[in-house]
């Protein structure tokens, strides 16, 4: 049963993403100064980090409940997640990067909000490394769970107050939050944008149990041959 | 945990430092030789920015260098016998509680030679030094759960600084953004927010680490 449920969500993950490609570049825009076009990769590049900031969530999660109940599956799972993370970040600021070439004049700008969506790659880059670095697997475990959970508060910490105390920034979104008001979204944009976020989500887990489901024959391998 | 158990603790870290005076030696004249590099490249004071960033960023490299010895300091087989008699709340405070003194010492003696070399700029001294003095202990609360989570690997040196700088380095924006002020003559009342953000951002420290030291102490 939960395997068909799977199924049908993976098909309307697919479905919604061929919709959003399709309509997201072809479906009208509204004409706007500076933005003009380039509107369109906000199917994209809000996607990514909402993508992002979700499979990030399920990783904390999971490195709570390692912690908790002390299950190498969860560790696992926060991992995979932390990887999937990674990935949809990395194509957030790739999108962010070619969006703000054509509408700010370089890929990179010296903003609070640019420079705190690198600082959260960093973060994630050395909870990796901190992993590689710890030989036995329940001591690795505990040390990248307790990273994970100092690390997710004290940048979310900073992700919402640090914005809203700096001199402006110019990206949009106000009192921090690093993303647009569903408000402001022009309504004949919202029915490819509500896909959108929907399809993005359901790829993001799609990757995420696909990076678990490796990890865990990887691990089940080396215990085999260990033995 | 007792209040008790935390003195003692605290002032064992005291006495073994003293003991092993070359260890806090060593992270002084790394602090004394930072700030020459710095003058003798930066020819003296360059411009109030510059200054601030020095100044800042001689602080942040002097805090991991004295903070990382916290947990490696003494080996397993002594920790298994504090584990013994101290909860894991005693040893983290204690450890917090040290670490904040010994940059408050190490940050005022810092700011002292950096004075003397690169010329005094501070127009509201009081400020500057309430935002470093909150500084140091921000960085060492921060620094003391990364100083115990890299000590628990391989290669913990290169890790303290990969852990340790993402989660630093928005708070030394507030910090080098007060000092900044600070150095422009600002009052109290003008950095207040920011002042109560670093406030905020110690409590939250303290309480995360007490939630999480237990299980990397528990063996």
């Amino acid at each position: 049963m939960k395997s068909i449920t799977h199924k049908w969500l993976k098909i309307a993950g697919v479905i919604l993403l061929v919709y959003v490609i399709a309509g997201g570049f072809l479906f009208d825009v509204p004409a706007l100064p500076v933005v003009q076009q380039s509107i369109r990769n906000i199917y994209f590049h809000v996607g990514m980090w909402f993508g992002m900031m979700f499979i990030l969530l399920i990783s904390l999660g999971y490195s709570v409940r390692f912690l908790l109940y002390r299950l190498p599956e969860d560790d696992m799972k926060a991992l995979s997640a932390v990887r999937t993370g990674l990935l949809f970040g990395t194509l957030g600021l790739l999108t962010g990067m070619i969006w703000a070439k054509f509408t700010w004049g370089a890929f990179w700008v010296n903003d609070p909000k640019l420079n705190g969506a690198a600082v959260g790659m960093l973060v994630y880059l050395a909870y990796i490394v901190l992993r590689g670095s710890v030989e036995e697997e329940d001591k690795r475990g505990r040390l990248a769970a307790v990273y994970n959970i100092f690390a997710f508060v004290l940048f979310f910490v900073f992700i919402m107050i640090i914005p809203r105390m700096a001199a402006a920034s110019i990206h949009p979104g106000t009192d921090g939050n690093p993303a647009l008001s569903v408000g402001d979204l022009a309504p004949e944009m919202r029915k490819v944008f509500f896909p959108a976020m929907a399809g993005w989500f359901i790829m993001a887990w799609w990757l995420y149990s696909l990076l678990y489901r490796s990890t865990r024959i990887d691990h089940k391998i080396s215990e085999l041959n260990n033995n | 945990m007792q209040l008790s158990e935390v003195k003692a603790f605290i002032w064992k870290d005291v006495l073994l430092e003293w003991r092993q005076r070359a260890t806090i030696g060593g992270v002084v004249l790394y602090l004394i030789s930072t700030v020459f590099v710095a003058y003798l490249t930066f020819e003296g004071l360059a411009d109030l920015r510059t200054w601030n960033a020095l100044f800042w960023l001689i602080l942040l490299f002097t805090a991991i260098n004295a903070i990382q010895k916290s947990f490696m300091q003494e080996n397993e087989s002594r920790h298994l016998y504090y584990y013994t008699l101290i909860s894991a709340h005693g040893v983290i405070n204690a450890k917090m509680i040290y670490n904040a003194l010994l940059m408050t010492v190490l940050g005022l003696a810092g700011l002292l030679v950096f004075l003397m070399f690169m010329g005094n700029p501070i127009a509201s001294p009081g400020l500057f030094l309430v935002n470093m003095i909150l500084g140091t202990i921000a960085f060492s609360s921060v620094l003391t759960l990364i100083s115990a989570i890299a000590s628990g690997s391989r290669n913990n040196f290169t890790l303290m600084a990969i852990l340790g700088f993402p989660l630093v380095l928005p708070l030394l924006l507030v910090l080098i953004r007060v000092s900044g002020m600070a150095l422009e003559g600002a009052s109290f009342a003008a950095a207040s927010p920011d002042l109560l953000v670093l406030i905020l951002l110690i409590c939250i420290t303290f309480i995360l680490s007490n939630l999480l030291f237990p299980y990397i102490w528990k063996e």
